[in-house]
């Protein structure tokens, strides 16, 4: 069985989170360091894992599998391929950007980190888990960190984000408990290796879109949407960061993981509706972007024609469509990730969030302005970035993919997309930064070197993974192999 | 021998000038602005010695082509996408151009840009640009030409940007951006289509295989999308209205940027992939067409601009359309000698105009005048510049304009006549600039700055000067339209044809008028305003393209028209439906409560009643 790196991983923020929790009266500082070298090992081992991992074998590696409850033919079963290897290591990054972006935090410090590593131990959980019920325990128990940090320590009207959050969820999971249930009692097994239903019988359909829908929520697609951008705009940065950059994933992953890997028979069948959807949700996510004022709901809505590529490539079934689909959920969530950071930035200077308050800021903070820029620039798809390689795949994958009729048209209405991307975030960047500094702005600080180490850091990710996004594609590519 | 490292040096020397400055001489050693520009200067110079070695090797190598193996890039199941350069003669002609211009831009940048706050900003992104714009051109596939393609327009948005707590220039960078990227969504697409339907992305098979597999129709489709491209970066009809606009970035990123180099890359591209061009009459149509008229519709707008940049830029925008005329009258080699006279030219003339207003402060002709006197070496450089882009003979606008005349002479007759019309405009306008600012007396210094504070720009800025004024007389004697593969004509020999003399005279005709109206006075132009004050109305306001995009278009119909709606039917009926599911069993949830009011009166009082009701029930329907 080998050295249990993947149960390290998983359950090494819930560990760090219990060690917190009877840590006799810790000072603040205390807490965040803590906090902070849980995340960080985490995320090195996850890179350990990365490099581990054994390119020319392929399939699903740093297996465990323990008898859990044998009565129901349950499993401990843990494992990833090329897929799940790249959202362990998404959340793993992003979990200690996480832990960064929150040095701020002064109300109920020992409490705030707890949840949050709570919550990374739930996400990597679900990317790592092969067994159904597994799965379902981590998905689930992620709702109650996330509930808690978005109505303690959020803002505006947060209670009603939170509970907003709380009941689709809730929705989603139901439907995802019921689509389980279902496939357990029509094939009797809950290792999802070993479940695949071609068929596309009335039941296989029901299957298909129980869990669909569960997961349409999380990503989320149109018209499941209207809980995100509440859920962003009132919860803390830290929040927002993994909200955006690896919860929304979920639905993405579980996708491929479940609806297209166990049932590709529904999946081929249903993909001109579900590519149509995510061709809506690009343009109709796009156009609803570019009338917002508020700084935080604007990438919330950015974020939701961003996955709608990650939709499109999804049910486009090609290899590199599929490649292309995971990538930039990679991308997307270290770009919305950097994104959300640098507002919070933003906010902490200026106590503002609306756009027409903010105005010339480029003068005052220009570290700020400059990652800001490179995280907009890599939202538009501009090469160099990832975000360019990610869409650039998912384009080209999903033309050629000929999965059904006029896909290439759906393909051409995606990429009108990337136009109006290009609008709101350049209009954004003019409105917030450039233009003559204003007076009420004149004491405001540019970001210290502290706040530099997350934000750089995933400035140089963005970078590199797109000027070499083999790194992440040859990954990526051997987990797709084994799903179409 | 030219070894493949050299070639990826050639424009990765600048884009690591960029990386050093912005990473190690901007945030360690910010009060050593100059160490910024003698890095940039060294980078750029570096590439050029690279690049006249790879024209020699050109020369010399078989078939006018360096061929190099591409490498892998990303590789997902059977597909690979590559990276790689190819050197044959057009790149080593754009090499050449690019590196000569930006390293003369780079020195002039020294003395126009010295005690700006963001010097080693500005040295960093123009190293940026011309290490991305060296990229473009090497590129052997249409994926590597994309991101240099990109990476050019993202250099062109900071630096039009680059003062950008102006809002006028904030809003020129973004306008730039997004224009070109709707031409850019045409580009992709066709990137795209051609991979799905040839599987390759290589420029050099897509030549042999796009032919042979595409049907005329989809090679038409292929060539309309890749020209698309074309017409947002050369800001040609119907995507022109961002280059006026970008001259509010400094005048050495004009000179540069949307004069000489990067706004001739759809020229370049259009040439680059000419042969699915020539396979499709009615691309080559469209592109004659869009050329053709941009040119002369172009140049009219330049007629009555009084900014001096904005006619520059307008004259751009129209000899980018006359190369355009040159593509699609099939001549690849006349189109891109005239990019090479007009980029040398072209560049010299904003150089000039940055030069005087480097001694005036401002762009508006109405208040230069006279500047013949105070800076002789300005004026005379702008001179030979101006005649070389009339087309005088033997300046360097004359040879590639005349090999374009011949061109679109040979293929659609009407065009000609339009391109011959817009000699006539080009001579004027350019005349009127002339006397306008070195000729009369000096109308300015009002308040800014009074006759005898005028002063000849520093030497820094003269010597790049001289040296384009050089290149704008003597590039068309060079043999570039025969190394291209197309004719040359004899230095002599060329006027025994009665074609240059028609357009040498047009353009003597152009050059009297503006010295009629702007230096003897015999024709006043405000009478000629008022004459014909509809027309000017319509010029002046550059036919409303500006009001119809941005304030009907963009606003009235997108974001507060379609857009808004969209926001509305987010609020009230997608998140409107939830909150009132969400409503409904709350109400409904009031409504059931009120039956548990926990008071055992009541309880009693309801069983009563339901066993009245049960018995009654039972009396009634008892048989």
């Amino acid at each position: 069985m080998g050295f249990p790196y993947l149960s390290i991983i998983v359950f090494l923020p819930l560990a760090g989170a219990i060690l917190l929790a009877l840590w006799p009266r810790p000072s603040a500082r205390t807490v965040r360091l803590l906090s902070l070298s849980f995340a960080l090992v985490a995320f090195i081992l996850s890179i350990v894992v990365f490099f581990l991992f054994d390119r020319s074998a392929g399939g699903f590696q740093f297996v465990q599998m323990v008898d859990w409850i044998p009565s129901i033919n349950a499993h401990y079963f843990l494992g990833v391929d090329g897929l799940g290897l790249t959202m362990l290591l998404l959340t793993t990054l992003l979990g200690l950007v996480a832990v960064l972006v929150s040095w701020g935090i002064n109300m109920r410090v020992r409490e705030y980190f707890c949840w949050l590593l709570v919550l990374e131990t739930c996400l990597l959980g679900v990317f790592s888990s092969l067994d159904l019920i597994l799965f379902l325990l981590f998905w689930e128990f992620e709702l109650v960190p996330m509930y808690l940090l978005i109505s303690i320590w959020g803002t505006g009207r947060k209670d009603y984000s939170a509970m907003k959050y709380l009941i689709y969820t809730i929705l989603g999971g139901a439907m995802i408990l019921a689509g389980i249930l279902l496939v357990y009692f029509n094939t009797g097994t809950l290792d999802m290796t070993q479940i695949q239903l071609t068929g596309t019988t009335p039941i296989i359909t029901t299957m298909f879109f129980l869990l669909f829908l569960g997961f349409a929520i999380k990503l989320p697609m149109f018209p499941f949407h209207t809980w995100l951008p509440d859920a962003h705009t009132d919860a803390p940065t830290a929040v927002s960061v993994m909200l955006a950059g690896v919860l929304i994933k979920m639905g993405g992953y579980g996708m491929i993981r479940l609806c297209v890997s166990m049932f590709p028979g529904v999946a081929h069948d249903y993909a001109p509706i579900l590519a149509a959807f995510a061709v809506v949700s690009v343009l109709y996510g796009a156009a609803v972007t570019l009338r917002q004022t508020d700084l935080k709901r604007l990438i919330a809505y950015s974020s939701i024609s961003h996955m709608g590529y990650v939709l499109l490539g999804i049910f486009c079934l090609s290899e590199m469509s599929l490649t292309g689909a995971t990538l930039q959920m990679f991308s997307h969530g270290v770009i919305t990730g950097l994104l959300f950071a640098m507002v919070g930035l933003v906010y902490d200077k200026t106590h503002h969030r609306l756009i027409p308050e903010l105005g010339g800021l480029a003068r005052r903070m220009p570290v700020i302005a400059a990652v800001f820029s490179i995280a907009g620039l890599a939202a538009l798809g501009l090469p160099g970035t990832s975000g360019f390689a990610a869409e650039f795949l998912v384009f080209l994958g999903s033309f050629s993919s000929g999965a059904f009729r006029f896909v290439e048209l759906y393909t051409v209405l995606g990429i009108i997309g990337i136009v109006i991307t290009a609008g709101y975030i350049l209009w954004m960047l003019q409105r917030v930064f450039f233009g003559p500094p204003k007076a009420e702005y004149e004491e405001v600080e540019d970001a210290n070197r502290l706040e530099m180490v997350p934000i750089f850091t995933l400035v140089a990710v963005i970078l590199l993974i797109g000027v070499y996004p083999a790194i992440l594609t040859n990954v990526i590519g051997l987990g797709i192999a084994g799903i179409v | 021998m030219f070894p493949e490292a050299a070639g990826w040096a050639i424009f990765l020397v600048p884009v690591l000038s960029f990386a050093i400055i912005s990473l190690i001489t901007r945030p360690f050693f910010n009060s050593r602005p100059r160490i910024s520009a003698y890095i940039t200067i060294a980078s750029i110079s570096s590439s050029l010695i690279l690049s006249l070695w790879a024209l020699v090797s050109v020369i010399q190598a078989p078939g006018h082509a360096i061929l190099l193996e591409p490498h892998d890039w990303v590789t997902i199941g059977s597909t690979t996408i590559q990276v790689g350069i190819a050197i044959d003669s057009l790149t080593a002609v754009m090499l050449i151009v690019i590196t000569v211009v930006s390293l003369m831009v780079q020195i002039y940048s020294q003395g126009y840009m010295h005690g700006d706050g963001g010097y080693h900003r500005y040295f960093a992104f123009m190293s940026l640009f011309t290490g991305s714009m060296l990229g473009l051109v090497l590129a052997s596939n249409l994926v590597m030409l994309y991101v240099f393609w990109e990476l050019v327009g993202l250099c062109s948005y900071l630096l039009i940007g680059f003062w950008f707590h102006r809002p006028e220039a904030a809003r020129a960078a973004v306008k730039a951006f997004l224009v070109t990227r709707i031409g850019d969504f045409g580009f992709l697409a066709a990137i795209i289509f051609l991979y799905a339907k040839t599987g390759t992305f290589d420029i050099a098979e897509l030549y042999v295989v796009a032919p042979a597999l595409l049907s005329a129709t989809a090679l038409t489709w292929a060539a309309i999308g890749i020209f698309s491209g074309a017409v947002g970066k050369s800001a040609q009809f119907p995507l022109h209205t961002w280059l006026p606009d970008a001259m509010e970035g400094p005048t050495p990123v004009s000179a540069l940027i949307h004069a000489a180099t990067m706004v001739a890359a759809g020229v370049y591209l259009v040439a680059r992939t000419f042969p699915l061009f020539a396979q499709s009459p009615q691309a080559m149509t469209t592109v004659a067409i869009i050329g053709g008229f941009t040119a002369i519709f172009a140049a009219s707008m330049g007629l009555v601009m009084t900014d001096i940049k904005r006619v520059l830029a307008y004259s751009t925008i129209s000899q980018l359309g006359y190369m355009m005329l040159g593509l699609g009258a099939g001549s690849v080699a006349f189109a891109i000698f005239h990019l090479a006279n007009h980029a040398f030219f072209k560049s010299l003339l904003f150089l000039g105009a940055g030069s005087v207003n480097h001694a005036t402060g401002t762009f508006d002709m109405r208040e230069m005048g006279g500047l013949k006197k105070y800076m002789p070496w300005t004026y005379a450089a702008f001179l030979i510049a101006s005649l070389s882009i009339a087309g005088i003979w033997p300046l360097a606008g004359f040879w590639s304009k005349d090999g374009i005349l011949l061109h679109a002479w040979g293929s659609t007759p009407v065009l000609f006549y339009l391109a011959m019309i817009t000699v006539f405009m080009t001579a004027f306008y350019m005349f009127r600039v002339v006397f306008l600012t070195f000729g009369g007396s000096y109308r300015g210094g009002s308040e800014a700055r009074s006759a005898h504070a005028l002063h000849e720009s520093p030497k820094v800025m003269l010597i790049p000067m001289v040296i384009l004024a050089i290149l704008s007389i003597t590039s068309g004697w060079l043999p570039i339209s025969g190394f291209l593969g197309g004719e040359s004509m004899g230095f002599f020999e060329v006027l025994s044809h009665p074609m240059p003399w028609v357009s040498l005279i047009l353009a003597g005709l152009g050059i009297l008028l503006a010295y009629a109206m702007y230096s003897a006075k015999w024709l006043s132009p405000e009478a000629v305003g008022r004459r014909f004050q509809a027309l000017y109305r319509v010029l002046w306001n550059k036919y409303w393209f500006d009001e119809l995009y941005e304030r009907v278009f963009i606003f009235s119909v997108l974001v507060d028209g379609l857009f808004l709606v969209l926001q509305w039917f987010d609020t009230y009926i997608v998140d409107g439906l939830v909150n009132g599911v969400a409503g409904a069993t709350i109400a409904a949830g009031g409504i059931l409560r009120r039956l548990q009011t926990g008071q055992l009166q009541v309880y009693g009082l309801a069983i009563f009643i339901g066993v009245l009701a049960i018995a009654a029930c039972l009396f009634i329907f008892a048989p």
